[in-house]
């Protein structure tokens, strides 16, 4: 193993300010628009705005988009499966918090 | 580097069949997934766990495992043997799960590039760019940075490809800014700061999930922190101002007269500094002097006489 070391770098928080259009979520789940259209119909996320056009998602749902892939492609779990399996998780984090 | 025993990281014998194999790497893949599993090193379990089911999913490559793992122990210094060859045609044997990229420098002395690969690497002909994968990471701050901001140093596996096309283990050292206000979930993306891509292709994101460490009093929820704050009865009754601990520094918090345990004051915009800021979330604990002397024991008696009740009145008690 070889090491390297990188200059300080500062990303972009992820926060309830941003909003992403459809391209920006293909671009960042490295998938097509047909894709985020399936997991939009699966009620896996909500966008606000009535065209795709105009699609506006929020950073949160960025990340169950990005979880729902991952759970797909590591776990073979289909999409219904993965929907479920956030709703699951989300509920099961808030219990956590409430249990701390 | 050490030799590692893809059948106990797996959990099943050595005589275990296909089936079996499966069964285990679904039922592991599913408790460590880095985005279902809450401890700490699955991340690197997930990996770990998907470079066993690739070798042993895989009867050619479980059987060129078998022959080196004979006699050997999980742990015990390894070189593959000098006449090693592997040599096998990667028909895209399909689906593991996990990020081929990351496999250890055991894996690869004994399948090298052949089988390296997965879901982006080229098939046979392609020459376009390739991106670099996302990489997901947690990065655990304490709640004084977290209202002050600062800077974190990150450590991360960085596989790359050499001049020679084969892929090297390295690490990569990055010293992230935190911004001063973030929230415990939030995440922080690093654009092409992921794996490195190929042919010309662009590097993938790095995502950093904010991770609180436990504080020895403060608590957050979202923006909001919360503090138990321990108080005197004299303070409680009276309505005494006393001096509160905030991530800001001390300050004097009014206690409203007759306060009791349990009771929440808020001290607007002392929380997390975000837009719109955080409150501090005061719930004051009474605490109360114990008796240990005669004077203080006729003191309590003295209290029951000059003001008497019942706390349990409400019980029928």
């Amino acid at each position: 193993m070889t090491n390297r070391t990188a200059t300080s770098s500062s990303g972009m928080v992820l926060d309830e300010t941003i909003k992403l259009s459809l391209v920006d979520v293909c671009e960042a789940c490295r998938v097509d628009a047909e894709s985020i259209f399936e997991m939009v119909n699966e009620g896996i996320v909500d966008p606000e705005g009535s065209e795709p056009m105009n699609w506006q998602f929020n950073t949160a749902a960025l990340r169950r988009l990005q979880t729902a892939l991952h759970l797909q492609r590591d776990l073979g779990v289909n999409l219904p499966g993965a929907a479920l399996a956030l709703d699951l998780l989300e509920e099961l984090e808030a219990l956590r918090r409430r249990a701390l | 580097m050490e030799f590692k025993d893809y059948y106990k990281i797996m959990g099943v014998s050595r005589d275990a069949s296909q089936e079996d194999i499966k069964r285990a790497y679904r039922k592991l893949a599913r408790k460590y997934h880095p985005d279902v599993s809450k401890e700490r090193n699955a991340e690197e379990r997930f990996k770990e766990l998907g470079e066993a089911y690739e070798v042993l999913k895989d009867p050619e490559k479980r059987a060129a495992y078998d022959q080196i793992a004979a006699g050997r122990q999980h742990g015990e210094r390894f070189t593959p043997p000098p006449d090693w060859a592997f040599d096998f045609d990667f028909g895209g044997g399909g689906f593991t799960g996990s990020d081929a990229s990351g496999f250890s420098d055991f894996f690869d002395s004994l399948f090298g590039r052949a089988t390296r690969g997965g879901r982006r690497e080229p098939r046979s002909g392609w020459t376009g760019p390739l991106s670099g994968q996302d990489q997901y990471a947690n990065i655990y701050i304490s709640l004084d940075e977290a209202f002050s901001g600062g800077t974190q140093t990150v450590t991360l596996a960085s596989p790359e490809i050499d001049a020679k096309g084969r892929v090297v283990n390295k690490t990569r050292t990055l010293n992230v800014k935190i911004p001063k206000g973030v929230k415990e979930g939030q995440r922080i993306r690093l654009s092409g700061q992921g794996g490195s891509g190929r042919l010309g292709g662009t590097a993938g994101d790095l995502y950093l999930e904010i991770r609180f460490k436990p504080h020895p009093f403060f608590r957050a929820e979202g923006a909001d922190i919360s503090l138990e704050l321990p108080v005197t009865p004299w303070e409680a009754a009276l309505g005494l101002s006393v001096p509160t601990p905030t991530l800001g520094g001390k300050v004097e918090l009014k206690l409203p007269p007759n306060s009791q345990s349990g009771q929440r004051l808020r001290l607007k915009g002392r929380g997390l500094p975000c837009t719109p800021p955080g409150d501090q979330i005061v719930t004051l604990r009474i605490v109360i002097p114990e008796a240990t002397t005669t004077e203080a024991k006729s003191l309590y008696r003295k209290m029951a006489e000059v003001m008497p009740m019942n706390p349990r009145a409400h019980m029928g008690a």
